[in-house]
C-alpha cells in the first residue's frame, strides 16, 4: 500500500509535466491547426540554452531560468514566422512532415553544438527529501508540482480574464470572423507559439534534473505528452492536463510492477483501447464532417 | 505521344535493372557498395508500401519502422527454430506482420488525422521496446543472428532480394492500378464520397494496413537475411521519420516518388555518416525545404520537364498554323 502511494505520488510528478508538453501541443494545435511534433525538441533546446546561461556564463538558476524562457517565446515565433506559417493551410501530412523535418534538424544541431555525452542538470530547489505520511518528497518534486499549479492557474486568468485570451478563444473559434472583428490574427498566432514554446521550456527544464541532459531527452516527453492529448481529445486544455496526470501514474504503475522499459508500450496499448472505444479521444468533441 | 513516353519508360527501367545487375562486379564484389543497393531496396519496398496507405489512401502511418522490424525478427525467429525453406520463412514472415498490422488497424480505421499519426507512432516506439524486454523470444540486448540460406552465396542473395524487390514492386503496382487502388484513392479524396458510391471503407481501410504492412514484413525479411543479424536498435522510430520523409520528398501521388525517395536517403546518410547530427540536419532540412517550394515532391521535376516540352510543342503548331 504505502509502495502504490509512492508510485502514485512519483507518477503525478511525471503526469504535471506530460500536462505541461501536452498543453503547448493543443494550444497550438487548436490555435494554429499545426500538430507541433517539433515540440520536444524546440523544448530540449530551451533547456540547452538555460543551461548554457547557468554553466559558462554562471548566471543563477532563475536568471538562466526566466532568460531561457524569453529565448523560448522569440524561438517560437521565429518558427512560426519563418516556417510553420506556410504550411498552415497545407494538408496535415504536410505539415506533420515539415515538422518532423524541424524534430530532425533541432535534434541534429544541439548534438552538433553541446554533443551527445549527457550533462548534469542542478535543480532549483536542493536539498533532502522529507516525509510527509507514508511518502517520500524531494524539493525538486514539489517544485515541479508548484511550477506546474502557478503556471495552469496563469493560464486559467489569461484565458479566462484578459483580452488576449479573449482574442485567443475568439481565434480558435473562427479566425475568419475574428479578424473581421478586429482582432489580429497573425499576433494571436505568434503569441500562442511564444506561449507554447515557453510551456514545452519549462517541462524541458523540469525534466533535465531527473534524467540528464542531452539531445533525446525529450522524446520519451513528447510521446507522453501526445498521448496526454490524445486522451484529452486534442482540442481541450483541461482534459489534456488530466490526460497528462492519467498517463504519469499510469506509466509509473507500470514500469514498477511490470518493467520500467515497457511503459512506453503499455501507453500506447492504453490509448490504443481508448481511441477504440472513443476516437475522439476521452473528452474530445464528437466529430462530424461535413459535405 | 503516348507511345514514346511508354518506350522511353520501358529503356530507362532496363537500364536501371541492368545497372543493378552488373553492379556488384563493377564494385569489386565490395560489401559495403552491395548492402548500400540492398538498403535501397529494401527501403525502396517499404516506401511504396507505406505510400499504398499515405499517398493512395491518405491515411498516415509514423510507425513503419515497427513493421520492418517485426518482418526482420520473425525471420530470425523462425530460421532458428524451424527447419522451412528460405522462400516459406520469408512468406511467414510477410503473413505475421500482416497479422499485427491487420489487429492495429482494428483500432486505426476508426481514427483520422493526427490520432491515427500518434497511435502509429506509438506503434513505432513500442516495437523496439517489446523486441528488447521480451528476452525469451528475441534474445533482448544482444539480438538474434540469421544464418544465410546454405543453398545460396552473398552473390546469389543479392540477385535474389533483387529478384524480390522487382516482384513485390510490380504486384504493388498492379495492386494500385486495379479497383483496388481505385478503392484507395476515392477514400483519400472523400470518405464520405467513397461511401456513398458504395465502397466499403472499412473493409479498404483494413485492406491497406494489410497488404501495407504485409510487403513491408518481408523487406524486412530481406534485409535480415542480408545483414545476418537482427537487433532492437535496428529500426527506431527515426526510419519511420525516414520513411515518411522518402515518400513526400520523392512525391507521394506518384508510384515512382517513394523509390526514387528511398535512393535519395539511403545515399545521404553515406556522404554524412563521419557525424550523426549533420545526418539529422540534412535530412531535416532537406524536409523543410522540399515541402516548402515542392509540396507535390522530386518528382514533379520530371513532369513540369514533360509538361515544358508539350508547351514548346503547342507553341510550334499554334505558330505554324498562325503564319
Amino acid at each position: 500500500m504505502e509502495a502504490l502511494l509512492q508510485i502514485t505520488f512519483g507518477g503525478l510528478i511525471f503526469g504535471s509535466i506530460y500536462a505541461l508538453a501536452a498543453i503547448g501541443i493543443v494550444m497550438i494545435y487548436k490555435t494554429t491547426d499545426v500538430v507541433n511534433f517539433a515540440h520536444g525538441e524546440m523544448a530540449m533546446i530551451t533547456t540547452f540554452i538555460s543551461f548554457t546561461f547557468l554553466q559558462m556564463v554562471g548566471l543563477s538558476f532563475f536568471v538562466s531560468f526566466l532568460l531561457a524562457l524569453i529565448f523560448a517565446a522569440i524561438f517560437g515565433m521565429t518558427v512560426y514566422q519563418a516556417i510553420i506559417k506556410r504550411v498552415q493551410n497545407a494538408p496535415p501530412l504536410n505539415q506533420i512532415v515539415v515538422t518532423l523535418g524541424l524534430f530532425l534538424a533541432f535534434n541534429g544541431i544541439a548534438g552538433l553544438i553541446w554533443g551527445y555525452t549527457p550533462h548534469g542538470y542542478p535543480s532549483a530547489l536542493r536539498g533532502d527529501s522529507f516525509q510527509v505520511g507514508s511518502v517520500f518528497m524531494s524539493p525538486h518534486q514539489l517544485f515541479i508540482l508548484g511550477i506546474t499549479l502557478a503556471l495552469m492557474i496563469l493560464f486559467f486568468i489569461l484565458f479566462k480574464y484578459t483580452k488576449i485570451g479573449l482574442a485567443m478563444r475568439a481565434t480558435q473559434q473562427d479566425m475568419q470572423t475574428s479578424s473581421l472583428m478586429g482582432i489580429k490574427v497573425s499576433q494571436v498566432f505568434n503569441l500562442t507559439w511564444a506561449a507554447g514554446a515557453i510551456l514545452g521550456g519549462v517541462a524541458g527544464i523540469l525534466t533535465a534534473p531527473i534524467t540528464y541532459l542531452e539531445p533525446s531527452m525529450m522524446i520519451d516527453i513528447l510521446i507522453m505528452g501526445f498521448a496526454a492529448a490524445v486522451f484529452g481529445g486534442f482540442v481541450n486544455l483541461p482534459g489534456a492536463v488530466i490526460g497528462g496526470l492519467i498517463v504519469g501514474v499510469y506509466s509509473n504503475w507500470v514500469s514498477y510492477y511490470i518493467g520500467s522499459e515497457l511503459s512506453v508500450a503499455f501507453v500506447f496499448l492504453l490509448i490504443v483501447l481508448v481511441l477504440y472505444v472513443k476516437p475522439t479521444g476521452l473528452f474530445g468533441a464528437k466529430y462530424v464532417k461535413k459535405v | 505521344m503516348q507511345l514514346k513516353s511508354q518506350k522511353l519508360k520501358y529503356i530507362f527501367n532496363s537500364v536501371v535493372l541492368l545497372f543493378i545487375i552488373v553492379y556488384p562486379f563493377l564494385m569489386n564484389m565490395s560489401g559495403y557498395w552491395m548492402t548500400l543497393l540492398v538498403m535501397m531496396t529494401i527501403y525502396g519496398i517499404t516506401a511504396v508500401a507505406l505510400n499504398i496507405m499515405i499517398g493512395y489512401g491518405g491515411q498516415i502511418s509514423i510507425g513503419h519502422a515497427g513493421f520492418l522490424m517485426i518482418g526482420s525478427y520473425s525471420v530470425a525467429i523462425i530460421a532458428d527454430r524451424f527447419e522451412l525453406p528460405f522462400v516459406i520463412t520469408l512468406l511467414l514472415a510477410g503473413i505475421i506482420t500482416a497479422f499485427v498490422g491487420l489487429i492495429i488497424s482494428f483500432s486505426a480505421v476508426r481514427l483520422k488525422g493526427h490520432f491515427l499519426a500518434v497511435v502509429t507512432l506509438g506503434f513505432g516506439i513500442s516495437v523496439p521496446v517489446i523486441a528488447l524486454n521480451w528476452t525469451s523470444l528475441t534474445n533482448g540486448y544482444s539480438g538474434m543472428l540469421v544464418t544465410r540460406p546454405a543453398i545460396l552465396s552473398e552473390l546469389s542473395l543479392y540477385y535474389f532480394i533483387v529478384g524480390c524487390t522487382v516482384l513485390f514492386l510490380w504486384f504493388m503496382y498492379n495492386i494500385l492500378h486495379s479497383s483496388f487502388g481505385r478503392a484507395f484513392i476515392s477514400i483519400r479524396e472523400s470518405e464520405i464520397a467513397a461511401q456513398s458510391s458504395g465502397i466499403n471503407t472499412t473493409f479498404y481501410k483494413t485492406l491497406m494496413f494489410v497488404i501495407s504492412s504485409f510487403f513491408t514484413g518481408m523487406a524486412g525479411g530481406l534485409y535480415a537475411y542480408w545483414i545476418g543479424f537482427v537487433g532492437p536498435t535496428d529500426f527506431p522510430v527515426t526510419i519511420s521519420f525516414l520513411l515518411l520523409a522518402m515518400i513526400v520528398v520523392g512525391g507521394m501521388h506518384s508510384f515512382y516518388g517513394p523509390i526514387f525517395g528511398a535512393v535519395l536517403f539511403s545515399i545521404i546518410p553515406h556522404f554524412t555518416d563521419e557525424f550523426m547530427g549533420i545526418t539529422n540536419i540534412v535530412i531535416g532540412l532537406i524536409l523543410v525545404i522540399i515541402i516548402l517550394f515542392r509540396p507535390e515532391g522530386l518528382v514533379t521535376i520530371v513532369d513540369w520537364f514533360k509538361m515544358n516540352k508539350t508547351m514548346e510543342k503547342a507553341d510550334t503548331i499554334s505558330k505554324e498554323r498562325g503564319s
